[in-house]
């Protein structure tokens, strides 16, 4: 499969270096995560997709959970035919990932047996598996909220003596930890139960379309499946919503550019009965819509909506602005169902003979009934469920910085799940003996070293991918959940080799040719540097941007499909979009002008 | 316009009158039927060919000269093309028919000096006229009426050019039912110009449009002469997946007397794309509806109006190549909907 004797290939494991200085962090990874003798041999590449920026200790949880759960159901419950698992390894606080493919006809054969005893099942019976899971989860997430608050009193409460609990507070500490960390490595569970067979039905489809239309965009196959209704879109709805519940109610002028979130909720509960009734609809959209997080949710700085508010009232102030300015704001959601059944119906037409036509018809049943799936899960998962759990580290971060452990409560994300289950040890058993805990000594030092090295990690970038370059990539893991293909892999080739073009070529996501600076935003902490009339330029989107998409002329980023958020959103709001180039956010420098041609994917800097 | 026994107005055809107005007579008249833009003009039938045909019949044989020459005898077929063609060229007009392509003229150009196209418009009794095309000549920015009638002798005399001979020949078609009309339709000073598929030329795909153009007449299109922007539009969708812009060196437009010339194309318009986003829209949109209302792929060559940038359309064929070639479907409905999964899940078969 591989051919290591290639001249041209992206650098090998063994020769990428540990940044000098970082190595007592790249070392606090747990020994599973490092390279390895053998790695050299095998195709790496960075997930820049879902782990843009340096991970910290704690948030490698992440990945680990992930992978967990993404290759049990690979490997071992739908056991796919031609793949199992996704391995991972971390340098530099960068996560690379490689597939596992199985290539023995035999054993194909013998897991594809197993897997239509499984997943065809699964495809049979989707609505009561998906009803189930919608239950599952809401179970999953109530769970969660029902932990409580990590504390240690002085003294036991006297009811609780008295009760006969019998179990004293610090045992509640470990107790509430372990269940906060075995709820979220269910969670994935959850989260990977339908996600491949859902893509894989996606994907049928999709390659259906190109045989028979084979110059048919990749956003036009998109369309047709894409579903209107999925949570994942609520959030912004909801924000146009209060836009317009604002000016209905004539409070919009207590909206003021540059006032926070704060000290407007505080003009409005001097509003009266009509600032009041906004802020109670305010409320009724916070749960659950605001639980969503202002990154993917992978890391614990990607804080939500209900954290903090800057980013919803930002929205919310465009989108009063617009209201005023006559727009309706509201998603025509009928309107652009009939269009999908449309343009669904009109290449139906196009079709060559009925016999083609009832193989469409198939398959496009089935990837409108399984789609739901992949457009829903990332509210529950990636948004409310990823944001409760950090949540509750953050708690156990400000106990243990009361108690001396470190300075901030944010600090706690620089120990990996293992250290930070021995400091909350620590701290139970200090609380136990009335002795000091031994962790204040030792961890402030840790956690500045840490933080260093994450600063050093992030001025570098890291290459896209790692090893020999495999003849073709039919993984398909890899290319439904990354969209990686040889074709792709070849263009980064082309553009580490060739850096003096100045054409940045990607997928096409949303048609439409516009000129404009370009805003480089590397980390979501930067959005707030976004301009109307920008171009964004980042690694990846997720659906919590979607407000700023009023302000921006386009969008490219290095990683994602046509089937990406940032794809998907900007198709909604029509702007041209240029996705998966693999290096834009490293070749292109914040200011410079650009012109995306989102029908052609190819992004140009213009000098 | 009522029609007269040697005039027929395009308004009153359609493809069912193609033995007597050829080919590209009927699909012209078929286009306005179906209320898609047209230079206005007229055919002189197949019946004023006959009957010149018969005149010089009289004098020495035609047709069966052409039958008798061995297909592959090339230097007897140019001897006997050149002697057919300077006899139809040189023949005196049929008494009627020279003042019926004048008033057919004079009704078409108010001014007496407008310029017309004069092209052959071939059929045979099978009314096969798409094999026909681009064997017989086209005469652009003709003016007047006597230059007019003197060039539909010239479009009947090319029906026995080396090449209309041979293919015939070689073909075996009877030259009985090989008859010539000859459209003449008012001249569109493009603009912009060039050809449209209705089905991807390349891949044959049917869900895409593929525009073809460049600056002036289409002429220089057809005939190769300058590397065309290209353009590839979704027909359903109107998405634009593909442009091309080229450098267009070179344009054909009308010279000052008659006729057209090259010319080249000023610097600053040479990269410039030909077509606006706008016009190809409705180009699109015209390509829709020619195809639905034939009901399959077209080839069609098409004008944008230098003035009022109307876009014309001057011709539509069906298209040939994809459409006959018998494809296997790319999958079939199965008892099992979710066994199509395996197709992704299965790997490489």
């Amino acid at each position: 499969m591989s051919s290591p004797g290639k001249p041209q290939g992206f650098p090998l494991p063994s020769s990428l270096r540990v940044l000098p200085g970082t190595e007592a962090a790249q070392a606090a990874y747990p020994y599973y995560m490092q390279f390895t003798e053998g790695d050299d041999q095998r195709f790496w590449f960075y997930n820049s997709m879902h782990f843009p920026e340096p991970m910290s200790a704690f948030d490698m949880v992440t990945a680990e959970a992930a992978y967990c759960a993404l290759g049990a159901a690979n490997t071992r419950v739908h056991c796919l035919p031609t793949t199992l698992g996704i391995d991972y390894r971390i340098i530099n606080g960068r996560v690379y990932i490689g597939g596992n493919a199985v290539t023995d006809p035999a054993e194909i054969a013998r897991r594809t047996t197993e897997f239509q005893n499984r997943a065809f099942y699964y495809y049979a019976n989707w609505e009561r598996l998906y009803s189930q899971w919608r239950e599952k989860m809401l179970v999953l997430i109530q769970d969660a909220r029902d932990l409580p608050h990590p504390t240690l009193p002085e003294f036991e409460p006297i009811e609780q003596v008295h009760a006969g609990r019998g179990i004293a507070s610090n045992h509640y500490l470990i107790d509430t930890y372990y269940k906060t960390l075995e709820g979220y490595f269910r969670m994935w569970h959850h989260h990977f139960e339908f996600l491949l067979l859902g893509y894989g039905a996606y994907m049928t489809f999709f390659a259906f379309c190109k045989k028979a239309f084979p110059e048919i965009t990749d956003q036009t196959v998109a369309r047709m499946v894409a579903g209107m209704e999925a949570e994942i879109f609520r959030p912004d709805e909801e924000l146009r919503r209060l836009a317009r519940r604002a000016v209905e109610l004539g409070v919009d002028a207590h909206f003021q550019g540059g006032s926070s979130a704060e000290s407007i909720v505080k003009s409005l509960q001097g509003a009266g009965s009509q600032g009041t009734a906004w802020l109670k609809d305010l409320q009724s959209a916070r749960e659950p819509w605001f639980n969503i997080n202002v990154g993917d949710g992978f890391y614990h700085y990607h804080r939500s909506w209900n954290d903090d508010l800057s980013m919803p009232f930002t929205g919310i102030f465009d989108y009063i602005a617009r209201v005023k300015a006559g727009e309706a704001l509201e998603r025509p959601v009928e309107k652009l169902q009939a269009e999908r059944q449309q343009l669904i119906a009109d290449y139906r037409e196009l079709l060559g003979s009925d016999e083609e036509r009832a193989a469409y018809d198939q398959m496009i049943t089935l990837a409108h009934r399984v789609f739901p799936y992949v457009e829903g899960h990332k509210f529950y998962c990636e948004h409310w469920y990823t944001n409760l759990f950090f949540n509750k580290i953050r708690e156990f971060g400000a106990l243990l910085s009361t108690h001396g452990f470190f300075p901030q409560e944010s600090d706690v994300f620089h120990l990996t799940h293992f250290e930070l289950e021995a400091a909350i040890v620590d701290l139970m058993t200090s609380w136990s003996t009335g002795s000091p805990p031994r962790g204040p000594s030792r961890w402030p030092k840790i956690v500045a070293e840490r933080r260093a090295a994450i600063a050093q990690w992030s001025k570098h970038d890291t290459p896209p991918a790692l090893g020999p370059v495999p003849d073709i990539i039919d993984d398909p893991a890899i290319v439904m959940l990354w969209g990686i293909t040889r074709e792709s892999l070849d263009s980064w080739l082309k553009a580490s080799g060739d850096g003096a073009t100045n054409e940045i070529r990607g997928f096409a996501a949303s048609s439409g040719v516009v000129e404009g600076p370009a805003r480089v935003i590397k980390s979501v902490e930067d959005i707030g540097r976004l301009q109307t009339g920008d171009i964004l330029v980042c690694q990846i989107t997720n659906p919590s941007w979607a407000p700023i998409f009023q302000k921006i002329l386009g969008a490219v980023s290095d990683l994602g499909g046509s089937m990406s958020h940032a794809a998907i959103v900007a198709r909604e709001y029509g702007l041209p979009a240029v996705v998966g180039t693999g290096s834009a956010t490293s070749r292109i420098k914040d200011g410079q002008r650009i012109r995306v041609d989102g029908g052609r994917g190819v992004v140009t800097i213009l000098h | 316009m009522r029609g007269t026994e040697h005039i027929s107005w395009f308004a009153d055809l359609g493809l069912e009158h193609r033995a007597s107005v050829g080919g590209k007579g009927g699909s012209l008249g078929e286009l306005q039927r179906a209320h898609i833009a047209v230079p206005a003009g007229f055919v002189v039938t197949t019946g004023v060919f006959e009957r010149c045909l018969e005149a010089l019949e009289r004098d020495l044989p035609v047709r069966t000269a052409v039958e008798s020459l061995p297909p592959d005898d090339l230097t007897q077929i140019a001897q006997t093309s050149k002697t057919l063609r300077s006899r139809i060229e040189q023949a005196p007009l049929p008494a009627g028919v020279l003042d019926a392509i004048s008033s057919a003229y004079a009704r078409l150009c108010a001014d007496r000096t407008a310029a017309v196209a004069v092209r052959s418009s071939a059929t045979t009794e099978d009314a096969v006229d798409a094999s026909f095309a681009g064997l017989q000549d086209t005469y652009l920015w003709v003016k007047g009426a006597a230059e007019t009638a003197r060039m539909v002798q010239r479009c009947w005399a090319s029906l026995y050019s080396v090449e209309s001979i041979s293919y015939r020949r070689q073909r075996r078609i009877p030259e009985n039912g090989v008859a010539m009309a000859v459209v003449v339709q008012m001249m569109v000073d493009a603009r912009s110009a060039g050809v449209m598929f209705t089905r991807s030329p390349t891949t044959g795909d049917r869900s895409v449009i593929t525009v073809e153009g460049a600056w002036g007449l289409g002429s220089a299109v057809v005939g190769g002469e300058v590397t065309p922007d290209r353009w590839v539009i979704g027909k359903i969708t109107g998405e634009i997946s593909a442009r091309a812009i080229s450098d267009k060196t070179i344009q054909h437009v009308p010279r000052d007397t008659d006729g057209i010339v090259s010319l080249p194309v000023a610097d600053d318009l040479r990269r410039v794309a030909c077509m606006s986003d706008e016009e190809l829209q409705r180009l699109r949109d015209i390509g829709r509806r020619v195809e639905r209302h034939y009901g399959r792929a077209q080839d069609i060559e098409w004008a944008v109006e230098r003035l009022d940038g109307q876009i014309l359309l001057l011709q539509s064929r069906p298209e040939t190549v994809w459409s006959t070639r018998e494809a296997a479907p790319v999958a079939r409905a199965v008892d099992n909907p979710v066994e199509h999964v395996m197709s992704i899940f299965g790997g490489r078969s």
